[in-house]
């Protein structure tokens, strides 16, 4: 039997995608569509006065304004999480469709649905709006004390929540005589996805039903969404996914499809449409929680871990969205990566006037990452140890198994991918070539490892549906509720639907587009999930497409099932190995038999209550210019262990790209806010400064694949650990180099004057 | 609204080797022009102001952010968009082919841009570094590849052209 899974494939939208004939939300929207433009607020907290429509409305080609004052007042969260039907599990519903109470600068007040675009911009800039100012808070921990502003009512001291880890004790172990102590506070910054199609969507009443076209990585539960938020029941909304330009995380959210949807119903359900700008998706979508790190760690002379306290400050900003999640998942891994007898944990998630933080690819672990290598570097540093062998010595050891998640540590993964790692950059010769450099061009090598667990049980659903309908020439339809967002899914799915079903790979049509009224459930592109969970509802549903397709050839054959196969597409005597039909043949006697017509088809829903971990490292080497305070990156490898490789080719793409993020998180990327206004200050891709291709060195992507078995394919999450350790291995390539320890990202050089000038290594 | 008395202007251009035509608003965009009335969807708008790239066609052989490139200015020009390197049965061209063979497409959004500054790059017939290419490359961003194998795709197709070997890296 040819196997798909595990060769180089060539992606299945690849043609569209390299044509630009692949249609994404605004190639779909017709043209007749009215425009919806946002007025957003420009205070950081306070409550609207008034808005005066008139100038607006005035405008020839608006059709109609809409504002804070019209909107249903029923609150509604936007989490792309699978819903709860436990109450003490839902999301925080702390959303309407538009404020008057604004959070942040930039919340949305009110919308102008005009003909055109420039009608609904001159519609927008005609408002006239009255704002009762309130004081407002940007710092995570400045919101924490007693006198900060009130952002959410129901959250005094702006506490969303707080939740802690307790394990041994570690006031009496920290106690030990002879321990060395080493403390750090690490700070990680407001950063946004910029996938590069901005959000968008569009809406239109069809049967006395709600249909929006949206970007996003989630469709079911934005429908669900979007019926809470319009208060409507959850049928009468149907959410269309086209081809998406990226999202990383942004895109798990309801971001503005229910405004759009309530806009529609507010003009006799007409087409209208929402786009947002890229000054729009900056400030008014979602962004990475800026997690601020305390890390205290107790240590013997060997490198022992005796005592270690973790306290993490995740600034929210306005709104809930993902909430708790982020830092508690970052919390997570603290005890888990470095096991210690005695650990002490806290975390908090704080309301800010800031854009909400919501999902972005590592959900927490960077910022998690971030805080716990640079700690373990600055430990070794402290110590005199090599930072490979601390970790060998100290890292989770095979064997090791949480005790909630179930989550087994089968292989001995960390080692393997740091020798790896080690080879690639010629570490270990390096590393001993770059000890004590002097003068003012220093290079060093660093490394870091990252802690990733696959998908979200057991603290949330995981289930995923799909369904196989067989052609008359013996291809076959597949359908999931999981979505390709550009990470190659669609690829990686038909490989195992090829396989698992016994067809060859060009029979397999994937369907690309979810649409809530005819594609299975499933909760979509989060949590490095999909590969993960989607495989074990293809095996399941394939195993049940096969049996009826044997039972009928069983019918046809005479030939008992239990002496028939399918192999690439060919019933198959097991017997002798003779060919006694095509499955193609097969199906259209099946589906035409004047006695016993039958369509073949299959469907199923797997629920699954496992987890796993995915680990890796990444190393880098840097060249340090002290007196320009500038890094140059010079070389960057990562290595995972994601299990059996789908589709090596993607699979290295995936790793690339996360490799990429990970290197602006470390030395260019942060939202700034000016501190008077809480205005956002360089919200466009000029002033933020996105990575280009001249910012990266050749990137160097590598595997050590240990099957997973807990999965039908043996694979687990890559999506989202490429981008999880870069950031903390080249702050560790920097501190060899220059032995000075930063502690903030992203490593600019205003940070590294600072910090040379402390160390004395900037003459005046 | 007095200070906005819209103005129309014919325009003719060269557009993937056909002579053509429109009246457009002379506020338009080029890439408003080939979105709205030609509805190419190659021509992506990511920011709209000439910084990320995905709207770039050639004009007159050079690549241009077509969002920052007003559609009246199109007059007498020769207009290529990734729609004019297909072959006539749908034959992709050698860089096209390039991108799907080294894995270079994700997302796929800005793609097209990619596509069309690259070929801009090899119509030149010269030889460059990886750090020409990637200098000549930067004017895109790109979230999801890390630019790795979008650079890979460049750099083979430029050495096929050449009909030199690609140098071991």
């Amino acid at each position: 039997m040819s196997k798909s899974v595990g060769k180089s494939v060539t992606r299945v939208d690849a043609y569209e995608k390299v044509t630009g004939r692949a249609k994404y939300m605004d190639d779909l929207c017709d043209r007749s569509a009215l425009l919806v433009k946002i007025c957003h607020s420009t205070i950081a907290h306070g409550f609207v006065k008034s808005i005066d429509t008139t100038a607006a409305e005035a405008i020839p080609g608006v059709v109609r304004v809409l504002t804070c004052f019209d909107v249903p007042d029923i609150p509604f969260p936007t989490a792309g999480h699978p819903w709860s039907t436990d109450p003490d599990h839902q999301d925080v519903a702390d959303r309407l469709l538009l404020n008057r109470h604004v959070r942040y600068y930039g919340d949305e007040v009110a919308v102008v649905i005009a003909e055109n675009e420039v009608a609904a911009a001159q519609g927008v800039r005609a408002l006239k709006v009255e704002y009762e100012e309130l004081p407002f808070v940007l710092d995570v921990q400045k919101a924490m004390e007693p006198d900060a502003p009130q952002i959410h009512e129901e959250y005094p001291g702006n506490i969303l929540k707080h939740t802690d880890i307790r394990k041994g004790d570690y006031e009496k172990a920290r106690q030990e005589p002879g321990l060395i102590r080493i403390e750090g506070w690490y700070d990680t910054p407001t950063v946004q996805h910029c996938h590069i199609e901005n959000h968008g969507c569009y809406a239109y009443m069809e049967a006395g039903r709600i249909v929006v076209v949206s970007s996003t990585q989630i469709p079911h539960i934005v429908r669900r969404v979007v019926g809470q938020a319009l208060g409507i029941p959850w049928g009468k909304v149907r959410l269309v996914k086209p081809y998406i330009g990226g999202g990383f995380g942004n895109k798990q959210d309801a971001l503005y499809e229910p405004l759009c949807a309530w806009c529609s119903t507010m003009v006799g359900g007409r087409l209208v449409k929402l786009e947002c700008s890229r000054e729009e998706t900056f400030v008014s979508n979602r962004v990475r929680h800026a997690i601020r790190t305390h890390i205290i760690s107790y240590v013997r002379p060997d490198g022992t871990l005796v005592a270690r306290k973790f306290e993490a400050f995740s600034n929210q900003g306005a709104y809930a969205s993902h909430g708790h999640g982020v830092v508690a998942k970052g919390m997570g891994a603290f005890p888990q990566l470095y096991p210690c007898e005695n650990v002490e944990c806290d975390c908090w998630s704080v309301f800010t006037n800031r854009p909400a933080a919501g999902a972005m690819r590592g959900y927490g672990i960077p910022q998690a990452m971030w805080a716990g290598e640079c700690h373990i570097d600055d430990i070794c540093n402290r110590l005199g140890m090599e930072p490979v062998e601390f970790r060998r010595k100290n890292l989770m050891p095979v064997g090791y198994q949480d005790a909630f998640s179930k989550n087994e540590l089968y292989s001995d993964t960390f080692c393997q991918c740091m020798e790896k790692g080690m080879e690639v950059l010629g570490y270990p010769e390096k590393y001993r070539a770059y000890r004590n450099q002097t003068g003012p061009v220093r290079r060093g090598v660093g490394v870091a490892v990252f802690w990733y667990n696959t998908a979200v049980w057991p603290i949330s659903l995981e289930s995923s549906s799909c369904r196989m309908v067989v052609n008359q020439d013996g291809s076959l339809q597949f359908q999931t509720g999981e979505t390709e967002i550009g990470q190659g899914c669609d690829t990686a799915y038909s490989q195992m639907v090829a396989d698992a079903v016994g067809i060859p790979l060009e029979d397999v049509h994937v369907i690309s587009t979810q649409d809530t009224d005819v594609t299975p459930f499933g909760t979509g592109a989060y949590a490095s999930r999909q590969t993960y969970i989607g495989g074990f509802s293809i095996m399941q549903t394939a195993k049940a497409l096969r049996e009826r397709i044997l039972n009928i050839a069983h019918d046809q054959t005479r030939m008992p099932v239990s002496n028939l196969d399918l192999v690439d597409g060919r019933i198959v005597r097991k017997s002798d190995g003779r060919v006694l039909k095509s499955l193609g043949e097969l199906a259209t006697e099946a589906l035409y038999s004047m006695e016993n017509s039958r369509h073949i088809t299959a469907e199923t829903t797997a629920q699954i209550k496992s987890n796993a971990y995915s680990f890796g490292c990444s190393f880098a080497e840097v060249e340090v210019d002290i007196p320009m305070c500038k890094v140059t990156l010079l070389n960057l490898v990562n290595v995972h262990d994601c299990g059996t490789l789908i589709n090596p080719a993607l699979a290295e793409a995936q790793v690339h790209g996360g490799m990429s993020m990970g290197i602006g998180y470390g030395l260019s990327e942060q939202l700034l806010f000016d501190e008077k206004t809480g205005r956002p200050l360089n919200n466009n891709l000029l002033d933020y400064k996105l990575s280009t291709i001249m910012d990266h060195p050749r990137l160097e992507a590598r595997f050590v694949e240990n099957p997973e078995p807990t999965s039908p394919y043996g694979t687990k999450a890559l999506g989202e650990p490429p981008a999880c350790s870069p950031a903390p291995a080249i702050r560790n390539a920097i501190l060899h180099a220059t032995g000075v320890a930063v502690d903030s990202c992203p490593i600019t050089p205003h940070v590294l004057y600072e910090k040379f000038k402390a160390a004395g290594l900037l003459e005046d | 609204m007095e200070n906005h008395v819209i103005q129309y202007q014919t325009v003719h251009f060269n557009l993937n080797g056909k002579d053509t035509e429109r009246t457009v608003d002379v506020r338009a965009s080029l890439t408003d022009m080939l979105r709205e009335d030609y509805r190419m969807t190659s021509v992506k708008k990511g920011c709209e102001v000439g910084e990320c790239g995905a709207c770039t066609v050639l004009i007159d052989g050079k690549a241009f952010n077509s969002c920052i490139y007003l559609a009246v200015w199109a007059e007498g020009k020769n207009i290529r968009t990734l729609e004019g390197l297909l072959g006539p049965n749908g034959e992709l061209s050698d860089i096209q082919q390039a991108f799907v063979d080294e894995a270079a497409i994700q997302c796929g959004f800005c793609t097209p841009g990619f596509v069309l500054t690259a070929v801009e790059i090899l119509e030149s017939g010269q030889e460059y570094t990886d750090e020409e290419l990637r200098k000549l490359l930067s004017g895109h961003l790109c979230r999801c590849t890390g630019y790795e194998n979008i650079l890979r795709a460049v750099k083979t197709t430029m050495y096929r052209r050449l009909g030199k070997p690609m140098p071991a890296e």
